[in-house]
């Protein structure tokens, strides 16, 4: 009989050797397949730039498109397009979406609150092109024309399932004893909400926004059947003929919003379509455009939250 | 008629001392369909620390927010039963409770300073009650920092963050702020169990310092820390309806000396728990 003792001394050195090599092994193979999943990352982005970045100049972003088959001219139409569009969904979704998520996070087990949680849930998980439906038949057809109003719609109800959820998980994260001690001092609820709730969930529910509005800012199917497209948008000829015209604010912005636009998605998608090689190789550098556009909104959000965080730890 | 003797000793107690500052009567507390405190008769005498002991999950907590009404916001909690604060019931219909928090002010187990700077967190409270004026608040705002023992470390960093100081700091910090509106009574929801050995010892000696001035109640986990900051000690236990009651209350010395229950004589000494 041997005792345990001796038993793992017999081959210990073989032993070592073996749990080396197996060590080895696994983690090349972990190496490995981390490289593997990071090369199709790398490739879109490369294989964008390498494509876009050759259309790329200044033309590409101040000036509107030229006629068809016409090298040269750019894609201002569907920056400002994309930025109206966006900006009209952020303003659209984010009230709602941050009260009704107050409701949820402090009301969780009322009816209305379990019914916005199964809401949200189904508004989430339904298919872009189907919200795009849905808003033509709501806007579109009872406006009798396409505009950037609807396709400001579109983008709302599709950003309103993570505004809302995001907003309530960061309200839920903070210490409900926080609550606890403004409720404790004698504030009413609305303003323990508003000055201590929401500063101390505020760097999760901006992200939350941005993040959003990074997302709709890249849907095409929704705006296909809402803003149409609109090769001759131009916001500063819009807004120098309102001034021209002295027409008020509300005209001006009336005027923007009613009319169809294009985005950067929807262009791109339009571009890529035609037999023009000058449009072809500007649909690659609009790709271009959109991912730094989403890569900045993305890096803001960081940057945003350091900031803040750096200042709220003193 | 035994409950009765049982009552009557519970409330003189105290009251040999000192005047009643809150009087506890019949108090029960439910949680939906679960009785989470049964029967509860005490006396909280004023401007004395009266500590709440016993072990986890007997509603020591339950009992301590039941002062200031924060059961409130437990949804689907019920009272019965009375607590008076100078010959005022607190669940009287009608009573302001946002008046009763005033009044009875609380500080919580972790330091949860609000993500604000120092002052604002100590003007908080003034503000809420329309204190907007800039001299008024600087003098509370030193006042209340200065009665919590924290003035002289952080008078020169007041538009600070108040996460940037330490948890011992936070907690006085926090205890500032309860004391920012001027209350009666304190309580306390074992406010050092989160904090190192030194900042516990400030935190109980600026309890001794506040005690001239305020009625204090502590809930704590820490026997050594009843015995040495209270005047007064209820031992509170689960009944078999797993229903928490008061067992025993009387002077801190006799409690830990010669306790009357058996249940109270094993747990102060560690033979249970």
């Amino acid at each position: 009989m041997s005792t345990f003792t001796e038993l793992i001394d017999r081959n210990r050195i073989g032993r070592a050797r073996q749990r080396k090599s197996t060590n080895a092994l696994m983690l090349s193979l972990t190496a490995l397949l981390t490289a593997l999943a990071l090369v199709p990352l790398f490739w879109i982005i490369g294989y964008v730039v390498v494509r876009g970045g050759k259309s790329i100049n200044l033309d590409f972003f101040i000036h509107l498109p030229r006629p068809m088959g016409m090298a040269g001219g750019g894609v201002l139409h569907a920056i400002e397009g994309t930025l109206v569009v966006t900006l009209l969904a952020a303003v659209f979704a984010i009230p709602p979406g941050v009260l009704a998520a107050f409701y949820a996070a402090r009301f969780p087990n009322t009816p209305l609150g379990v019914a916005l949680r199964f809401s949200t849930d189904v508004l989430s998980g339904v298919p872009s092109i189907v919200i795009g439906l849905f808003t033509y038949a709501l806007m579109v057809k009872t406006m009798g024309h396409y505009s950037g109003l609807a396709g400001g719609v579109a983008l709302a109800f599709l950003m309103l399932p993570t505004i809302i959820r995001t907003t309530e998980e960061m309200l839920k994260l903070v210490p409900s004893t926080l609550r606890e001690a403004s409720l404790g001092l004698g504030a009413p609820e609305w303003k323990t909400s508003l000055s201590v709730l929401f500063p101390a969930a505020a760097n999760g529910i901006i992200t939350g926004f941005l993040l959003a509005l990074a997302r709709a800012a890249g849907e095409t199917a929704p705006l296909l059947l809402t803003t149409l497209g609109n090769e001759r948008f131009d916001l500063a000829q819009i807004i120098t003929g309102g001034v021209q015209a002295h027409q008020s604010v509300f005209q001006i912005i009336g005027r923007i919003i009613n009319q169809p636009l294009d985005s950067l998605p929807l262009t791109l998608w339009k571009y890529a379509q035609q037999p023009y090689p000058e449009r072809i190789d500007q649909s690659w550098a609009v790709a271009l455009v959109l991912m730094l556009l989403v890569l900045t909104i993305n890096i803001t959000a960081r940057a945003w939250i350091q900031v803040r965080t750096r200042r709220m730890k003193g | 008629m035994k409950m009765e003797i049982a009552e009557s000793v519970f409330l003189m107690a105290a009251a040999v001392e000192s005047p009643a500052k809150m009087i506890v009567r019949d108090l029960a507390v439910f949680y939906g369909k679960f009785r989470a405190l049964n029967g509860v008769n005490l006396s909280i005498p004023t401007r004395m620390i009266t500590a709440i002991i016993g072990p986890s999950g007997c509603g020591k907590s339950t009992l301590l927010r039941s002062f200031n009404r924060m059961n409130d916001l437990t949804s689907n909690c019920r009272v019965e039963g009375e607590i008076t604060m100078e010959g005022e019931n607190l669940y009287a219909p009608g009573v302001d409770v946002v008046d009763i928090r005033r009044r009875v002010g609380m500080v919580f187990q972790r330091p949860n300073p609000f993500p604000k700077s120092i002052y604002d967190n100590v003007a908080y409270g003034p503000r809420l009650y329309g204190i907007h004026r800039r001299s008024d608040l600087d003098g509370i705002v030193e006042r209340s920092l200065k009665s919590a023992a924290l003035w002289d470390e952080i008078k020169d960093k007041l538009h600070q963050s108040g996460l940037s100081i330490s948890g011992g700091q936070q907690q006085r910090l926090c205890i500032a702020r309860a004391l920012a509106v001027e209350p009666e009574v304190i309580l306390m929801d074992e406010p050092a169990s989160a904090l190192d050995p030194i900042s516990t010892l400030k935190i109980e000696e600026l309890m001794q310092e506040l005690k001239k001035d305020y009625t204090i109640v502590i809930v704590t986990h820490n026997m050594q820390q009843a015995a040495r900051v209270s005047d007064f000690t209820a031992m509170m236990m689960i009944d078999d309806a797993r229903a928490g009651r008061l067992i025993e209350y009387d002077a801190t010395n006799i409690i830990f000396t010669r306790p009357k229950d058996k249940r109270t004589e094993d747990y102060v000494t560690g033979r249970f728990g």
